[in-house]
């Protein structure tokens, strides 16, 4: 009945190299498209396109050279505006919001902050149509501070949440002696928030610029020329068939560059901000 | 502050003064905590409630903006429409279609591949990081690079990968467009249950799973009671939030098939910028923003009643 544990041991190894190959054979399937998109931005166009795909090629950074030269570094820019301004906002907002629903909280934080989670998922289609024309009316069409304002709202409910569950988690015994000393709201959140709270910051900010970075239908519906951001770049290719892979795979790379390394930097922080802090 | 107030005030004046002094002040301390929220909480409520009820208002109105004239008066008429019209029809079956499948399949696969992870093997760090790369790329950038160097019936890798099959010349965009929109979201959404599912994997307690193991119970059997229901809430958490998610998916539909061919991949979202912002119907858009939103609640409130169950939200001070 009580089956020796110790029967399984001598299978370990064999059974964690299998499981091992296995493993990696399905995250190099789900990493290839990823990894296929960086090969095709390094090879020339004519290898680029062709059939049979040129496995062994000397790489170039010839076509990240031609995109970083020509139309590219203002869509850039525009999303880095867009994004870093919104991010900012999100912060400024979101922090004392976040004191306010922690550290002392209002009589009905509860449905407050039901309210301004209610609002992210509030699909775009809720507001869009009176949010162009606004923006028509006020000439924030093809305006990166339109772009500012809306991945503002987009963030903000998700900045507040999270930097809420960061600022649960400082100890209650600080904010206490504080108040003995006669501390009020600002000498609070300089003194103690600030400076403890940098870890929720960066998981704030990552999750904004994810969000932000790779926002695709404001950016598209509410630029056309001078505010357009990098995925509005992209749109250029949409149909180039078997030309400019090269050219593609390089803009695609450079354009996903931002929120690939700050999501692999900061892996921890990526998971705590999608569930909005649920889980650690 | 409650300290029993009656007793005070019938015996001595100055106490209740003091009481009443006391309360005034909480009262002061009650209100000033709502200054640090304002800020937000008017922005948010300025960009997404007041818009949400001129939405509500312009659906009303029988206009277009490229049309001359006034916005007229139309009633219900647009409602009308939206309710009768086939090609609305379709797109919200579109939408049920892509989220149930989407979400469904990266759930199940997340969950695999978590379970899959947590084992004892080799190079774990890299393959996470390997893995969390598709749901980082840029949507668009997937897009492109799945329809033209992937599924590309002439120059795409797959094609060629298949030819031995004879299967070389599908044309997946066009023959298959929901599958192929469906696979993207899948392939991007699938690290996402998994980064959650693992998150929960590691916070399960091993000695549970170890007693269980010398009172006889096998792998699957340990999966099946123990492990699984342990991550149930995290997978739970995962399928609400990737479900609010990809029942906004725009970005590959607009890149790979721009909603077709015919109506084939048009959802709600597609058909909401086709109807706004190619057709430019002020009235109509805003009616099928308010159905849109409806069918939302309806599903929101369903995800945020479990999300507050995990979150226990309680005030803690």
């Amino acid at each position: 009945m009580s089956r020796p544990v110790a029967l399984t041991r001598p299978r370990l190894n064999g059974a964690k190299v299998a499981w091992s190959v296995v493993a990696w054979i399905i995250a190099l399937v789900f990493f290839f498209p990823v990894l296929w998109m960086i090969v095709e931005a390094l090879k020339t166009e004519p290898q680029a396109a062709s059939i049979p795909p040129t496995i062994l090629f000397v790489p170039t950074l010839a076509e990240f050279q031609e995109v970083l030269s020509r139309d590219f570094p203002p869509f850039f820019i525009n999303s880095a505006i867009a994004t870093i301004g919104s991010t900012l906002l999100v912060v400024l907002l979101g922090l004392p919001a976040a004191y306010a629903l922690a550290i002392r909280p209002v009589a009905k934080a509860r449905d407050v902050l039901f309210f301004f989670i209610s609002t992210r998922f509030l699909p775009f289609a809720a507001s869009l149509v009176p949010l162009y024309l606004l923006a028509r009316d006020f000439q924030l069409l093809d305006n990166v501070f339109a772009l500012i304002l809306i991945y503002t709202t987009i963030n903000l409910p998700l900045g507040v949440w999270l930097l809420r569950s960061f600022l649960l988690e400082l100890p209650n015994e600080l904010f206490e002696a504080a108040r003995v000393d006669g501390a009020g709201f600002w000498t609070e959140l300089t003194s103690i928030v600030l400076p403890l709270i940098t870890p929720g910051l960066a998981a704030t900010s990552l999750i904004c610029l994810i969000f932000s970075w790779n926002e695709f239908f404001y950016a598209v519906n509410f630029t056309s020329s001078v505010a357009a951001t990098s995925p509005i770049f992209l749109v250029g290719f949409i149909s180039g068939r078997g030309l400019f892979y090269a050219k593609l795979a390089a803009a695609a790379t450079l354009a996903s560059l931002p929120v690939l390394a700050a999501g692999w930097i900061a892996q921890k922080q990526l998971i705590r901000g999608l569930t909005m802090g649920a889980v650690k | 502050m409650s300290d029993t107030p009656t007793a005070l005030r019938g015996q001595d004046t100055t106490g209740g003064g003091r009481q009443s002094a006391a309360a005034s002040a909480a009262r002061r301390d009650a209100r000033l905590r709502w200054l640090p929220l304002l800020p937000a909480l008017v922005y948010v409520a300025l960009v997404t409630q007041v818009p949400f009820l001129l939405t509500i208002y312009y659906s009303l109105f029988n206009w277009n903006l490229l049309r001359p004239g006034k916005p007229q008066f139309a009633g219900v008429e647009n409602y009308a429409t939206v309710v009768t019209d086939p090609s609305i029809r379709t797109a919200l079956l579109n939408t049920v279609v892509l989220t149930v499948l989407a979400v469904g399949i990266s759930v199940f696969l997340g969950v695999a591949i978590a379970l899959l992870l947590n084992k004892e093997i080799f190079g774990k760090g890299i393959l996470r990081t390997l893995m969390i790369g598709p749901f980082l790329v840029m949507p668009v950038a997937a897009a492109l690079i799945w329809k033209d160097t992937l599924l590309n019936p002439i120059f795409g890798l797959v094609g060629y990968l298949l030819s031995p099959f004879g299967l070389g010349r599908v044309d997946w965009v066009s023959q298959y467009p929901m599958a192929t929109i469906i696979t993207i979201e899948v392939w991007r959404w699938t690290p996402f249950m998994m980064l959650i599912a693992l998150a929960g994997l590691q916070s399960q307690n091993l000695e549970v799973l170890e007693a269980a193991g010398v009172d006889g119970a096998n792998a699957l059997q340990r999966l099946r009671y123990i492990t699984l229901p342990f991550i149930r809430p995290f997978v739970e958490l995962g399928a609400l939030l990737g479900s609010l998610f990809v029942v906004q998916t725009f970005d590959s539909i607009f890149m790979t098939t721009q909603g077709g061919p015919g109506e084939a991949t048009t959802n709600l979202p597609f058909l909401l910028y086709l109807v706004a912002f190619q057709g430019f119907d002020i009235g109509k858009a805003s009616a099928i923003g308010v159905v849109a939103v409806l069918i939302t609640m309806i599903v929101a409130t369903l995800a945020l009643r479990t999300l507050f169950t995990i979150f226990q939200v309680e005030a803690r001070r």
